[in-house]
């Protein structure tokens, strides 16, 4: 217990010394952790809203429709001619073991919605006038259909931009919008898709009485029907739905042998979807923020990774005398690690702490479930496993990076550890004669470079980690864009998600700042004697300051350059069914505005270090 | 020896480190001439002053009042950028810790300062070569400063200086951490440089060293006490002089 406390008091006292670095140290594990924290959370968040929907709304446990077949290349349905749908195929499912309740079949019709000028797929469903005990959607503002009403689910009615009072027209006829309703019957918008002439479309839904909706049914294939079950045990939903739906051969109608197919097929059998499986597709609303904040999370923990062991390398760097006084007073190896150790380690619990509040408080609203859904999102509790990851996560990144100069410094004389004997440099030959041809300021910056290769190393990792990052951004928005072109409306989905992109984005840039002051800092220290040195044997002060630039900025630059192959790579690992490239122009804008920040951030650390006195670093140095 | 007009002058050279009653006046009004081609030693005990002095000579660092002039021009007045250049093309250091670049070979850390300058990398590497050659260690060339013992590597140094063929070589405690044999190994080269008509100035607190001079000059708090010319050469060889060998 006694040596825990005094390990603890140590790491505490060094941690008072340096407030600056200890601060900049948990701001950037914190952003990887509250990264983090935001993708496991942002499936959870949604799955709340939608519970809280089908309790408001007598949800029902399976949704049966009979559809017809889906057109094939030419126009003709799979499997055959048109078939008829009748409604009488769903009324075998109301006698099956398990449902105790049902309401429909109801009539659904495909077709248009126009409104402000502006015209939308939707499925008109008829309804009663009275209300359903399955199934009766919210009312969040007006009222319930009538004759010539129409009522709009939220969030298409969100992205039309329309309200009740509204004039629109619904497959060409003329209505008032009465009322603003949301459903846990159906995925919200525009979570459905269905494809037409190539394209997928997210078709809306209104509802309508079930008069206006079959006068919309103007041919047979644009009406479906659908039916709503509730189950003893709604638990067996996925299980019932499994036991009665159709196979493949019987929804394309393949069962009979070509020659015995009957002129008019079959009526297609119904298809269901249970609960559960709305419930996800509900959440596939933030799928794809939540796939961009996971990859996001894990390339700012890369960061992060590269930028604590810049910095704990720097630190233990100055800290050798500590480790020599450490030892000479009776410390042991072991427990000089434990100090080095425990002072990240704790550290590294803060930002865990920090990442997961700050994740906590921005999921709701980054996360909000849109409007096809009621409830708020803030009631959601964490998940233990959650929690665990992300603490697991910083601690992993802190051990990471600590463990080997830790051991290292434990592990060095105490001789050598009291005289501060700084680490010798590394030398590549190589490198050396490549110099020799440069000009000033590129001979210095490759030799700085050379002398520390882990060092130039993180610093090209890490704006390789940042250029894919915004690569892999760049990509998702030209894929946005390809995708906005096919919809006259907003897109709840690819609007969230531009906005978790462009925070991402704005965190890898900040993060990686944090690496780059971070690294310029290590080098200046660093090369404090030999910036020193040239100028005492006639390096200008600029060609000083130009090379501790040039020693951050070249691998740096094979950093972005490689970072973009890199970025190419990730989106299309993520989402590999389409993986557009964003084009050469923006790319190249990538690589050079890594270049030209790099540049701005090192200056300034470059300029101040290569003006110090001369002589005084060299008496410094020989003290 | 031709002693010619002074290469480097003082005039009312004072240096003060810190302010108010902490001040610490490491000159004081010091009057300095050396001559073309003069081999001066200063001397005198540690804290005296006499390392700035060498710094102020060679622009490592700014009076706080008084002048510096090297060829009558002044320079104290300089810009970093200007004194850069006059350490690269006039001015030769050897330090007593020797600061020779660790990840450098022998050779790298001799052409290092023709680069800086602007020689191309054959004739920075010839010119180093001859150097080395001239120091006797061109089977060390390609040794690091780690390889090398205390007295090869202040040789290297030495030729490091000579790189750029200054005006004038300043040369701080050059055996202060050296032993008895490195020690006059670095003498002889100073006496070469000497012979060869290289104005050097060197720091020191060893009087066997200071003996190896044209003239000596004592220092005590940040003021010269006494100058004394030497006649050097008229007592024998330079080891017997400087009492590291016997006569």
């Amino acid at each position: 217990m006694g040596r825990i406390l005094l390990v603890l008091r140590l790491a505490a006292r060094d941690v008072r010394r340096h407030p600056a670095q200890a601060a900049l140290l948990v701001a950037t594990i914190t952003a990887a952790t509250a990264t983090l924290t935001l993708g496991l959370v942002l499936h959870g968040v949604v799955q709340t809203p939608y519970k809280s929907t089908r309790a408001a709304t007598a949800g029902p446990d399976v949704v049966a429709r009979v559809a017809p077949p889906e057109p094939g290349p030419n126009g003709t349905p799979v499997g055959g001619s048109h078939a008829s749908v009748n409604p009488a195929a769903l009324n075998a499912l109301t006698r099956a073991r398990g449902v105790v309740a049902h309401s429909g079949p109801y009539t659904l019709a495909d077709t248009t919605l126009t409104a402000h000028g502006t015209r939308a797929a939707v499925q008109a469903e008829g309804r009663d006038v009275a209300p359903a005990t399955l199934d009766q959607p919210e009312l969040t503002a007006g009222r319930w259909v009538r004759d010539g009403g129409v009522v709009v689910e939220r969030a298409f009615a969100d992205a039309f931009d329309v309200h009740t009072g509204d004039a629109v027209k619904v497959g060409g006829r003329s209505f008032r919008v009465t009322g603003i309703a949301v459903t846990a019957a159906m995925s919200p918008y525009p979570s459905a898709g269905s494809m037409v002439d190539g394209h997928v479309v997210h078709p809306g839904l209104v509802w309508l009485t079930r008069a206006d909706a079959r006068r919309l049914a103007v041919a047979q294939e644009n009406v479906s029907y659908i039916m709503n079950l509730r189950l003893a045990d709604p638990a067996r939903a996925p299980a019932f739905v499994t036991a009665h739906e159709p196979s493949e051969n019987e929804s394309l109608n393949l069962n009979a042998p070509p020659g015995a197919r009957p002129a008019v097929p079959p009526p297609p059998p119904p298809m269901l979807q249970s609960w559960t499986q709305l419930s996800d597709n509900a959440g596939n609303l933030v799928r794809n923020e939540r796939r961009a904040l996971l990859t996001g999370s894990w390339l700012l923990g890369l960061l992060a990774l590269a930028s604590v062991a810049v910095l704990v390398g720097g630190r233990m760097a100055g800290q050798l005398r500590r480790v020599g006084l450490l030892k000479a007073v009776g410390g042991t190896p072991g427990l000089v690690a434990s100090v080095l150790l425990a002072e990240y380690v704790v550290l590294a619990l803060v930002a865990a702490a920090a990442g997961l509040a700050i994740g906590r408080l921005t999921a709701p609203p980054l996360a909000d479930p849109g409007a096809g859904l009621v409830g708020g999102a803030g009631g959601i509790p964490f998940g233990v496993v959650d929690v665990l990851v992300v603490i697991a996560v910083a601690v992993a990144v802190a051990v990471v990076a600590t463990l080997v100069p830790a051991v290292r410094a434990a592990r060095v004389s105490t001789v050598l550890a009291l005289g501060d004997a700084a680490r010798p440099p590394r030398r590549s030959a190589r490198l050396i004669a490549l110099s020799a041809r440069l000009p000033v300021p590129l001979l210095l910056g490759l030799r700085v470079a050379g002398r520390r290769p882990r060092r130039s190393l993180l610093c090209a990792a890490g704006a390789t980690i940042t250029v894919a990052g915004i690569v892999a951004v760049l990509s998702a928005h030209a894929q946005l864009d390809a995708q906005r072109t096919t919809s006259a409306l907003a897109d709840p989905r690819t609007d969230r998600l531009s906005d978790v992109l462009a925070l991402i984005a704005v965190m890898l840039v900040a993060q990686a700042a944090v690496n780059a002051v971070f690294i310029t800092w290590a080098t200046v220290l660093d090369a404090r004697r030999t910036s020193a040195l040239a100028r005492a044997l006639g390096a200008t002060p600029g060609q000083v300051a130009a090379g501790l630039s040039a020693a951050q900025v070249l691998p740096a630059l094979a950093g972005a350059i490689a970072g973009i192959p890199a970025g190419l790579g990730l989106f299309a690992a993520v989402s590999p069914d389409d993986a557009p490239t964003p084009s050469a122009w923006w790319l190249l804008a990538t690589v050079a505005g890594t270049v030209v920040v790099v540049t701005a951030l090192t200056a300034i650390p470059a300029r101040a270090s290569a003006r110090q006195p001369v002589a005084a670093v060299l008496r410094s140095e020989l003290a | 020896m031709d002693i010619g007009r002074p290469l480097v002058q003082t005039h009312e050279l004072r240096m003060d480190y810190g302010q108010g009653t902490g001040a610490v006046h490491a000159l004081d009004a010091v009057e300095l001439a050396v001559a073309a081609g003069e081999t001066l030693a200063i001397m005198g005990p540690s804290g005296c002053g006499k390392s700035t002095l060498l710094h102020l000579l060679g622009g490592l660092e700014r009076p706080s009042a008084g002048e510096v002039r090297l060829q009558g021009e002044r320079i104290d007045q300089l810009s970093e950028r200007a004194l850069a250049r006059l350490r690269r093309d006039a001015i030769g250091f050897v330090f007593q810790a020797f600061h020779l670049m660790d990840e450098l070979t022998a050779i790298e850390n001799v052409e290092l300062p023709a680069l800086l300058a602007g020689a191309s990398p054959r004739t920075a590497r010839r010119r180093a070569t001859e150097l080395l050659d001239r120091v006797g260690l061109t089977d060390r060339a390609a040794h690091l400063p780690s390889a090398l013992s205390g007295g090869q590597r202040q040789r290297v140094a030495v030729a490091r200086a000579l790189s750029n063929e200054p005006l004038l070589v300043l040369a701080d405690e050059p055996t202060g951490n050296l032993d008895s044999t490195a020690t006059l190994d670095v003498l002889r080269l100073f006496d070469d440089l000497r012979a060869t008509g290289q104005t050097v100035v060197i720091v020191t607190h060893d009087a066997r060293i200071a003996a190896t001079a044209d003239r000596l000059i004592s220092m005590r708090d940040g003021a010269f006490v006494e100058e004394t010319r030497l006649t050097h050469g008229s007592t024998g060889r330079l080891g017997a002089l400087a009492g590291l060998e016997e006569g």
